[in-house]
């Protein structure tokens, strides 16, 4: 691409496009500083593309802010032809969307956190109402998704709740063991251990693992099924989805949640008791007695309700961000993180409202 | 007359999937400002052709040229200076979601030019005018109907002017209008713009009103090709069971 100036004339030759545009455009913008252009002959312009018809429109702008005669001169018809497509000096503006400013903004979100509250509430409503319909009719519901639901969410999480309850007793251990040795009191840390694993961490540690395993699947299956058109697919056989999809799950997560969190109580224990009998020299059998007698049926209630209430939270919110999805695959992955982080939310904070009710 | 160099000439391409033939002995020269379609049945092996071609799956035998060079031999380099040459409308149109038209269609400007970013802006709204989606520059794909991604994911593959466009199936899922509107829209791109063009699709009306050259595929092999008007009196009776069935 050859530029020349000759008094107020800029003469492009060559091919215009977005190759040799940049450069173009810095050798004008020095020649803009040593003289006036009125101007711009093309008559030896053999090629243009877009990129150079969007050069020649800023120019465009630029020169008729000045000249008053005709800027482009000795168009070649077919550099013409591809000027009259290409320009924009005639296309509408297209404003951006304007932002909200702060207070709408606050005022946004507010009124979208109460929207998103009043349908999350009503698909509890409506997942707790077909889920007792369900216990007495089984009719929307197929054959064996019962267990095959119980064995995806609980048998399949045995392994990492069996790991993670065994280190995490181990751990507790350890760390009480050490202390309450200085003051002699190692026996204790079978009473320490029982309390705390049954009273918090075993309900909380399984549900936040079943929360970040079964509460993404669901929420993904769901969400999959919404932008597949599946859950229309249901509606249109007649068949109500949160009956369908939803309720199977509920059921097999309120029977397994709490046989998971027992055995995440009896893993820790063991995991303690190495512990306690290896080093802390306490007897086997004081220990177990120990451990045994410290709980009571009150905290057992407690636990194994408290443990329910985690897992409907987990379905429920799995649930809702599954039936909101919005947008392709892209939805389906954001619905799947929000599910799980609201879920593991929702879990602490019921945890400690729990705590506050069963001192 | 002067002889045109072909822009893609393909020599005995056989492809695969794992250790089934897909297709097999293909032998295509396409020459520039053509608009060539692949057709033939569902299962016939047209998007795994198109595939091949842009190397979006490797060939398993022969060779695939683009203005003269084997694209199959060719360093990663090399094969990206060609890929900044040709555009390609997907099926689903794949466009970015997290991002709206507007952006969708800057992205391959941004990455591979050096202009400012107001010859950026017209060359982005000229194409999405072109396409018929200025209202919708700031829109994102999910919220667009599936005429409309088609029509978008155009303006992206338009974005760089290249001088070769593939399509596979533009007019797939859309309503003759819309269908209609592609087709004077890509035969505009190959008069206005010189541009040569390679499009899959099955649809009669579309072949019909855009076809210079078809490829027609059965079973993995090229039964024929050349003009539309060859097709009809060759006398190959796949091809004319195919126009026949398709007639309305």
């Amino acid at each position: 691409m050859q530029i020349e100036l000759t008094s107020d004339a800029l003469t492009l030759t060559g091919e215009l496009n977005h190759h040799t545009v940049p450069d173009a455009a810095k050798e004008i913008s020095r020649l803009f500083k040593e003289g006036t252009i009125s101007k711009i002959d093309l008559g030896e312009l053999t090629m243009i593309d877009s990129a150079g018809v969007a050069f020649l429109d800023e120019m465009h702008l630029k020169l008729s802010e000045y000249s008053k005669e005709q800027i482009f001169q000795k168009v070649p018809a077919k550099i013409q032809a591809m000027i009259d497509t290409y320009s924009t000096l005639e296309l509408p503006l297209v404003e951006k969307p304007p932002k909200m400013g702060f207070f709408e903004q606050v005022g946004d979100s507010l009124l979208n956190s109460y929207n998103e509250l009043v349908k999350a509430l009503t698909l509890a409503a409506e997942i707790f109402y077909y889920s007792g319909v369900g216990l007495f009719s089984r009719k929307d519901q197929r054959r064996g998704s019962l267990l095959q639901q119980a064995a995806q969410l609980g048998s399949e999480a045995l392994p990492i709740v069996a790991l993670l309850s065994l280190i995490i007793g181990f751990i507790l251990a350890l760390q009480s063991g050490v202390q309450l040795k200085n003051f002699g009191a190692n026996v204790f840390i079978a009473d320490l251990l029982s309390i705390t694993m049954v009273r918090e961490m075993a309900p909380l540690i399984t549900a936040i693992i079943v929360a970040g395993r079964s509460g993404s699947a669901i929420a993904s299956e769901i969400a999959t099924m919404e932008v597949t058109e599946e859950i229309d697919a249901l509606k249109m056989m007649a068949l109500n989805p949160i009956a369908y999809v939803v309720v199977p799950k509920f059921h097999a997560i309120t029977i397994v949640m709490p046989l998971l969190v027992m055995f995440s109580i009896i893993v820790s224990i063991l995991g303690g008791a190495f512990i306690a009998i290896g080093m802390l020299d306490i007897a086997p059998h004081t220990f177990f007695t120990r451990a045994i007698d410290i709980i009571t049926i009150k905290d057992l209630i407690v636990t194994f309700s408290k443990s329910i209430w985690f897992a409907w939270v987990i379905v429920i919110i799995g649930s809702y961000y599954g039936f909101q999805v919005k947008g392709g695959a892209e939805g389906v992955g954001k619905a799947t993180t929000a599910a799980v982080v609201s879920s593991i939310f929702a879990v602490i904070l019921f945890d400690a409202v729990f705590s506050l009710l069963y001192l | 007359m002067k002889e045109l160099k072909p822009v893609i000439e393909i020599r005995n391409m056989v492809a695969k999937y794992g250790t089934k033939t897909i297709l097999s002995d293909i032998n295509v020269d396409i020459l520039p400002q053509e608009i060539t379609v692949i057709l033939g049945g569902s299962g016939s092996g047209k998007t795994t052709l198109l595939k091949n071609m842009l190397r979006l799956y490797e060939p398993a035998a022969g060779s695939v040229k683009f203005w003269g060079e084997d694209i199959l031999t060719m360093d990663e380099n090399a094969f990206n200076e060609v890929l900044k040459k040709t555009g390609m409308l997907f099926q689903s149109g794949a466009l970015l979601n997290s991002i709206s038209l507007y952006e969708n269609i800057s992205i391959p400007l941004e990455m591979h030019t050096q202009l400012s970013a107001k010859v950026r802006d017209r060359m982005i709204r000229v194409k999405l005018s072109l396409v018929g989606l200025s209202n919708a520059m700031y829109q994102f794909p999910s919220e667009l109907s599936g005429g409309m991604k088609k029509r978008a994911a155009l303006a992206r593959a338009m974005a760089m002017d290249p001088p070769l466009l593939f399509c596979d199936e533009p007019s797939a899922g859309l309503d003759p209008i819309t269908s209609a509107s592609l087709d004077e829209l890509i035969l505009s791109l190959k008069e206005q713009f010189k541009m040569t063009i390679v499009i899959v699709t099955h649809e009669l009306a579309s072949i019909h009103r855009i076809a210079d050259k078809i490829i027609f595929l059965d079973s993995g092999t090229m039964l024929f090709y050349g003009t539309l008007d060859e097709a009809k009196t060759a006398k190959i009776p796949q091809i004319d069971h195919f126009f026949e069935v398709g007639k309305f």
